[in-house]
């Protein structure tokens, strides 16, 4: 549902908006009021990079009640190419088409409808390239 | 700080106690502790709980039990570390003693998740909702990621991790109060229903009932034989599992064991056998090599040839785990203290353990988030 909460999110699901620590230079995503590296509270936007490969995976056999009609659906921790890593949805292609190390592009698409009027609610995925 | 003793235990048995309510088994429990323990009263009192509210609707659990067990008005309160709440509740009665501000604590856990809530769901507020559960990870999937990254990086096989499975149902076939008294082979833990790629069903812990107490004393109430609690330790990390630097290590877990060990002045070369936070067959694996019993990377082949079986070099899990003993979440982490306590004291029938002095319980929430270690030591 449009709540407020995922107003908030928009701008990491949509458009993969990150924070960059100005005293170590590393990025939190989602930005962070305290830098996890260093303690420091100082940071600059950044948006994160689309592409990385993939760390580990799963595929999705039983699911809780919002994803339940997808399964099966494989899972990935994906690393991207600025180091940041993230669990997201690997999606156009088959389980057994996943590997460690393979390359991916993050993209933009549909999660799941929600609620009794099936409003959508969006976010990343990732594809093979 | 003051020592702080274990005078008595108890349990439900663990299973799909349908006819029984959440405060029914807590205070069924919690009575069997006292009776163990020969007292009638109590000072105080921390009851694990992960989501009671999810599974069942009830919140102020604390009050709740207190005033079921006809202890009220005695302080009483919940305590929520995930799948660790137990643990972290007898942490807390441990230093409700140590401080001197009580001197006969009851500690429990108790978790009622066959009723009818979306199981899956419920679990996995453990995880983080808006970067991890959002995308559709389950608490499977998570474990299925740690395991799939153990296997590329140590070569960890799908055999060894069935032998968790293979291991733990046997314990259990020994344990009266185990929900699964089942012995299960290699080939059906594989062949199992998958899960979470290359989880299956039978490398998952079930969705269970049960509550479990505990009756802590300062010197003032002691009865010999006790157990000591010679060292407690509790540690986080981030709770994305993704946000972990390496994918494999459960760095709370072994934070929070350097911790205990530290406070009990000793090492893992000194303990007789533990009970750990099986709740998938991987994380078996992953905790022993943390809690320093095996080098990292070289747990599959140390469970694979018999170590830690019951009449092996430590005995792991001889309850049956979490996998064949049940998890209800919240009443895991004193459970396995329940384990520990009978085998240091000679009373665990066909499964006990010779020539015992010392055992640890590891408990853990979410994804290795928090972790907290309790080394126990007979006083005889």
């Amino acid at each position: 549902m449009p709540t407020p909460g995922y107003t908030r999110e928009i701008p990491q699901r949509y458009r993969l908006e990150a924070n960059k620590c100005k005293n170590c230079g590393k990025i939190s995503f989602p930005p962070r009021l305290v830098c996890p590296y260093c303690g420091a509270r100082n940071f600059e936007p950044t948006k994160l990079s689309d592409t990385g490969k993939i760390v580990t995976f799963t595929t999705i056999r039983v699911a809780p009640g919002r994803y339940a009609a997808y399964v099966p659906y494989s899972i990935a921790i994906i690393e991207l190419n600025d180091g940041v890593k993230i669990t997201t949805q690997v999606v156009d292609c088959k389980p057994e088409d996943l590997e460690i190390g393979k390359a991916v592009r993050i993209i933009f698409r549909k999660m799941y409808p929600e609620g009794k009027t099936g409003i959508i609610c969006y976010g990343y995925k990732a594809v093979l390239i | 700080m003051r020592d702080v003793y274990i005078i008595g235990v108890g349990m439900t048995k663990f299973g799909e106690l349908w006819d029984k309510s959440l405060r029914d088994i807590f205070v069924e429990s919690a009575l069997s502790a006292m009776d163990d323990a020969g007292v009638d009263h109590i000072e105080s009192m921390f009851v694990g709980s992960m989501t009671p509210g999810l599974f069942v609707g009830q919140e102020h659990i604390g009050a709740l039990m207190a005033d079921y067990l006809g202890a009220a008005p005695v302080p009483a309160v919940r305590v929520e570390s995930a799948c660790c709440s137990g643990g972290m509740a007898l942490r807390l009665g441990f230093f409700e003693i140590a401080s001197g501000n009580s001197d006969i604590v009851l500690v429990g856990g108790v978790e009622k998740m066959t009723d009818s809530a979306d199981v899956t769901a419920a679990l996995a507020t453990a995880a983080d909702q808006e970067y991890e559960v959002y995308h559709g990870i389950t608490f499977p999937g998570l474990y299925a990621l740690i395991a799939r990254a153990h296997m590329a990086r140590y070569g960890t096989t799908r055999e060894q991790l069935a032998s968790v499975s293979v291991k733990n149902h046997h314990n259990g076939s020994l344990n009266p109060r185990a929900q699964f008294q089942n012995e299960v082979t290699k080939e059906q833990v594989i062949n199992a229903t998958l899960i979470a790629d290359p989880l299956t069903i039978l490398d998952s812990s079930p969705v269970s009932d049960g509550a479990a107490c505990a009756i802590l004393v300062s010197e003032k109430y002691l009865k010999k034989p006790a157990v000591k609690i010679i060292g407690s330790g509790a540690a986080t990390d981030r709770i994305a599992l993704h946000q972990r630097d390496d994918i494999t290590e459960l760095r709370a877990v072994k934070v929070s064991a350097e911790r205990a060990y530290r406070m009990a002045g000793i090492g893992p070369e000194n303990i007789d056998f533990a009970e750990v936070h099986d709740c998938f067959s991987i994380a078996e694996l992953c905790i022993i090599e943390e809690l320093g019993f095996v080098e990292k990377g070289k747990s599959g082949p140390f469970i694979e040839s018999g170590n830690t079986m019951l009449e092996g070099k430590i005995p792991v899990n001889t309850s049956g785990g979490l996998k064949a003993k049940g998890h209800p979440v919240g009443a895991t982490g004193i459970a396995q203290v329940v384990e520990v306590v009978e085998q240091l004291k000679g009373t665990a029938g066909k499964r006990q353990l010779k020539n015992i002095h010392i055992g640890l319980t590891h408990n853990m929430g979410g994804s290795g988030a928090s972790s907290v270690v309790h080394i126990l030591k007979l006083v005889e």
